[in-house]
């Protein structure tokens, strides 16, 4: 279904109070797992996007889908961040607060800026769920949250007595409703479009019209609440941010990634093929991709991660585009069948939806710790190419950049995103379908040797070699993980084949340097400090930059999407500057390599909290070395 | 022949167009040799093109298999062949698959994938060269070896109880199962046949003579053919030199070896392959030299059950015919949109 909206769309509901223009407002929803914060937070976030806002989203949940209702470790949140101008980051500090507990209030009210906003569920507050979040005295009157704005709000109770000439409903079901209370007083506050989240309700909970009633009506309830209640005085305008000309809708990484390999699969002209096993946080991409058969994707969950990634190697031998998604722990299970793919030199797709580690570590957490396992995590000289997504809406062109490698240059490729760009959203300018590349490629139907087909002799250029499809007649082939004769592709021990295969195969990699975009700087003033990043720090990057220039200070910022091979200009550019800072949510992986490989001395900033950088410590980072 | 392929035209094409150009390189006197011999006098009966042929192998003496086939062949990783193939076998249904695995590779460090693409019932034939050793690492127990083997990493002994091939395949709801031994030329090419008519896994067990690391472990069936149990569907099970013995099965639904003489002719188990249950096929499998002093040979079950390639195809079909094909416009315009003007 589409619909189309203008930028200029207002609320049809008169407003009677005072209005405050703001630029820009950071909200965080939290509450149980239960309580539906994420389905609050996005609608929200719909609504945000169709007004015209730029935003950014940061959904963070505990890895328990229900953990014990009221304890401080089942708090789930969802934070978004709308502004009247384009923002890179979902916020460092919300300015405002809704906890539907006290367990949401106390896992939260930290991060809150001062002056800030709260709104809580006062129902929520009896003394067992005080308890529960290790208060030994209200916060709501014992003073401690003086430093804040704090709406009270009987969120509960105000649902259920909107909600009890709805029929069919148990008082327990009404209650649910409230975080679309919840949602109505917010949508009211910040003047958001409601005619979307009616229409999504409707539709939402069409099996059961009683409960859609119920919402819609929690969710009229919450606007008029805030509409009539004395306690909210005025409300806020965030006008709509200038973005360029188009469509746009609102989308998060594991989409916009899912739609890229759609995308590439269109594109090559190849059946798309994925093997998965569920896992966080890359299951998301099985589940968008499964319902999307009808654009030939075959998608295959399978007994393990081992079998995943070896099922799609199977239908790359086929002429499938051949994909498999995993995160870190899934990943290193794949680790024999992407050194299968680097001998055979099929292409393969091994998408690592990064999260929290070693082991099972944090796993709805964010991490860029697995930088190193995908460089070298096989045995033996086995160079794999590495892409990395930077933003949600760029795992889209990401995904089709790292399919296009794989097709061209016969080879597995990693593309790195990970729990922060996987769940999160922003909006995104529709592409025109008719411009994006063609990565098309051509199969082999004849020999290639004379009568003999010789399923390794390679393309001078790109040092690929045929990719001949089990059903072409006269190409019998056998390929296997033994070493192979060069050209022949005979089993071979020779010694001197071999050092010319492991070269061949290294050189073809390294080769993509000049087949890749060059590394672009942001420099405007001449500066004499770098800040290089890769992946999800692209946004808090970005933002702190601003903030450093804002301050009168110099800094260049760029950021790497190619991994392996590094652009052919990164040396030149790494030691045209006389600092270099290397921000990461990992010990330093990508300064190990650009040290090792360009001989810098690269400084890093390093956090491994399962959070995303604040663009308030980069920036904090970047003037300590800026002035030193 | 349903069991491979669709509609394409039958080709005459002998043993010999099936020999690749690579020498082969098992030890002299292997099994491997004479189950190499009889596939590639039986791969014309399957009537179809060599470049319809793929042979998917994982690692050990077996998984070289595919480099002597002049079809398309992939050797893959230890264990993972059913997995890979499983990938091809979903993907190009035009195709035939084989997987050739050994005793270890199939039931030790592959067993998962072995009993996830046996259960899926993918269009897989799985020959599984059994020869109770591992051959290729020289000589260690595998998960078939009797327990008590001595083997260089079992001076005392192993400890484990083996695997029997047969019992963990219809464990698995194999579709179709069966076993053969290396040397005997026609009762393989029977179960091959078989086995070929069969869409679905089919899941053949070879009785392989490695007469380097376990010589003879089969020597009471392959040499002794008077212990041979040919299975024959809606016949009763006899067998013997003058055919002087046969099978009961008893009242708890377990089966044993007889002698004829002893019995009534009408209280002989009659063999019916297509039974739904599996048990009579698993009774069967569990009637070995050990506990009968006779092996069963041929067919054990063959029922027909929904092809997970079958299936996924069929799913596709559905979903172009409910939504229409992907038009990847209008999916990237999917939900809320909205249009910000120039």
């Amino acid at each position: 279904m589409r619909r189309r909206r203008s930028v200029s769309y207002t609320s049809e509901i008169a407003k009677s109070k005072p209005v405050e223009q703001l630029e820009r407002v950071v909200i965080r929803f939290a509450g149980d797992s239960g309580d539906g914060m994420q389905l609050t937070g996005d609608r929200f976030t719909s609504e945000t996007a169709v007004f015209g806002n730029d935003l950014a989203t940061f959904p963070d949940f505990p890895a328990e889908i229900r953990a014990p209702a009221g304890s401080l470790p089942g708090v789930s949140g969802f934070q978004v961040h709308f502004a009247d101008h384009d923002i890179l980051t979902p916020g460092d500090q919300p300015n405002v607060l809704v906890a539907m507990n006290p367990a949401a209030l106390k896992v939260n009210i930290g991060d809150l800026a001062k002056g800030g906003t709260v709104i809580v569920n006062t129902d929520a507050f009896s003394e067992r769920n005080l308890q529960k979040a290790a208060y030994t005295a209200s916060p709501l009157e014992d003073g401690s949250l003086s430093d804040f704005h704090v709406h009270e709000v009987a969120l509960s109770s105000m649902t259920i007595e909107a909600l009890k000439e709805v029929d069919g409903i148990t008082s327990r079901e009404a209650e649910r409703s409230k975080n679309f209370f919840a949602l109505g007083l917010m949508s009211w506050l910040y003047h958001r479009p409601v005619e979307g989240t009616l229409a999504f309700i409707e539709s939402k909970f069409s099996k059961r019209p009683e409960i859609a009633e119920a919402n819609a009506k929690a969710f009229k309830a919450g606007w008029n609440y805030g509409e009539t209640s004395e306690d909210f005085a005025i409300s806020y305008e965030v006008a709509p941010a200038p973005l360029a000309p188009g469509t746009y809708r609102q989308i998060s990484g594991n989409t916009a990634l899912s739609y890229g390999l759609i995308a590439a699969s269109r594109l090559s002209g190849l059946p798309l093929f994925l093997g998965a096993y569920p896992i966080t946080p890359a299951s998301g991409i099985l589940e968008e991709l499964a319902p999307l058969k009808h654009f030939g994707v075959r998608t295959f969950q399978a007994e393990d991660e081992i079998a995943a990634s070896g099922a799609a190697l199977g239908a790359a031998f086929g002429g499938s585009l051949a994909v498999t998604t995993s995160a870190g722990p899934g990943v290193v299970l794949k680790s024999e069948t992407v050194g299968l793919a680097v001998t055979l030199e099929l292409p393969l797709l091994i998408v690592d939806v990064q999260r929290a580690g070693p082991s099972t570590g944090m796993p709805t957490k964010p991490e860029q710790a697995d930088l190193l396992l995908v460089m070298f995590g096989r045995n033996s000289e086995s160079p794999v190419p590495v892409v990395a997504a930077s933003t949600p809406a760029g795992c889209f062109d990401a995904a089709i950049e790292a399919a296009r490698i794989a097709i061209k240059y016969r080879t597995p490729v990693f593309l790195l995103s990970d729990a922060y760009l996987a769940n999160g959203s922003e909006p995104w300018l529709i592409p025109d379908v008719d411009l994006l590349p063609d990565i098309s490629t051509e199969f082999a139907t004849t020999p290639n040797d004379g009568e003999r087909f010789l399923p390794y002799k390679r393309n001078d250029e790109t040092l690929a070699r045929p990719w001949a499809l089990p059903g072409t007649p006269g190409l019998e082939h056998r390929i296997g993980g033994l070493e192979k004769e060069t050209e022949t592709g005979n089993v071979s021990y020779d010694p001197d084949n071999h050092d010319l295969m492991v070269r061949l195969r290294a050189a073809k990699v390294a080769g993509i340097a000049a087949d890749i975009r060059e590394l672009e700087v942001d420099d405007p003033d001449g500066a004499d400090t770098l800040v290089l990043g890769w992946g999800s720090t692209y946004g808090a990057i970005g933002a702190a930059a601003r903030r450093v220039r804002a301050s009168g200070r110099k800094v260049a910022t760029a950021h790497l999407h190619h991994l392996n091979p590094f652009p052919r200009n990164t040396g030149e550019i790494v030691r045209a500057y006389d600092k270099v800072l290397v921000p990461e949510i990992n010990l330093g992986q990508l300064r190990m390599l650009l040290r090792a490989e360009y001989l810098v001395d690269a400084i890093g900033y390093n956090k491994v909290r399962g959070r995303p950088f604040q663009a308030a410590e980069l920036e904090g980072a970047i003037i300590v070395l800026v002035d030193s | 022949m349903s069991g491979s392929g669709n509609g394409h035209e039958l080709v005459q094409l002998t043993a010999k167009d099936f020999k690749s150009d690579q020498e082969v390189r098992w030890c002299p006197g292997c099994g491997d040799y004479a189950i190499l011999n009889v596939i590639q006098g039986f791969m014309p009966e399957l009537g179809l093109a060599r470049e319809r042929i793929v042979f998917v192998s994982g690692i050990g003496c077996a998984a070289r298999f595919p480099y002597y086939m002049q079809t398309y062949g992939m050797h893959s990783i230890h264990g993972r062949a059913p997995a890979i193939a499983t990938g091809l076998a979903a993907t190009r249904p035009d195709l035939s698959v084989w997987v050739v695995t050994g005793d270890g590779d199939a039931l030790s460090i592959g067993g998962n994938h072995l009993i996830h693409a046996l259960r899926r019932n993918v269009n897989l034939k799985i020959l599984v060269f059994n020869n109770q050793i591992y051959g290729l690492t020289k000589g260690q127990y595998s998960p078939t070896s009797e327990r008590g083997k001595v083997t260089k990493s079992t001076p005392m002994g192993s400890l484990d109880h083996p695997f029997n091939p047969l019992s963990v395949a219809i464990g698995a709801e194999a579709s179709f199962v069966a076993r053969a031994i290396d040397t005997d030329k026609k009762g393989l090419t029977d179960v091959l046949g078989a086995a070929t008519r069969h869409r679905g896994s089919a899941f053949v067990e070879i009785l392989q003579n490695c007469n380097i690391y376990n010589d003879g472990a089969f020597a009471h069936v392959r040499e002794q053919k008077e212990n041979r149990i040919y299975l024959e569907h809606g016949s009763p099970i006899r067998f013997g030199a003058e055919g002087e013995k046969g099978v009961v099965q008893d009242a708890d639904g377990s089966v044993r070896v007889v002698d004829v003489t002893d019995v009534e002719e009408g209280e002989l188990l009659v063999h019916d392959a297509h039974q739904r249950e599996p048990s009579l096929a698993f009774a069967l499998s569990r009637i070995t030299f050990d506990t009968d002093e006779a092996v069963p040979l041929g067919v054990f079950r063959a029922v027909e059950r929904a092809v997970y390639d079958d299936l996924m195809s069929e799913q596709l079909e559905v979903a172009r015919t409910t939504a229409g094909k992907g038009d990847l416009e209008a999916l990237l315009h999917s939900g809320d949109t909205w249009t910000v003007g120039g």
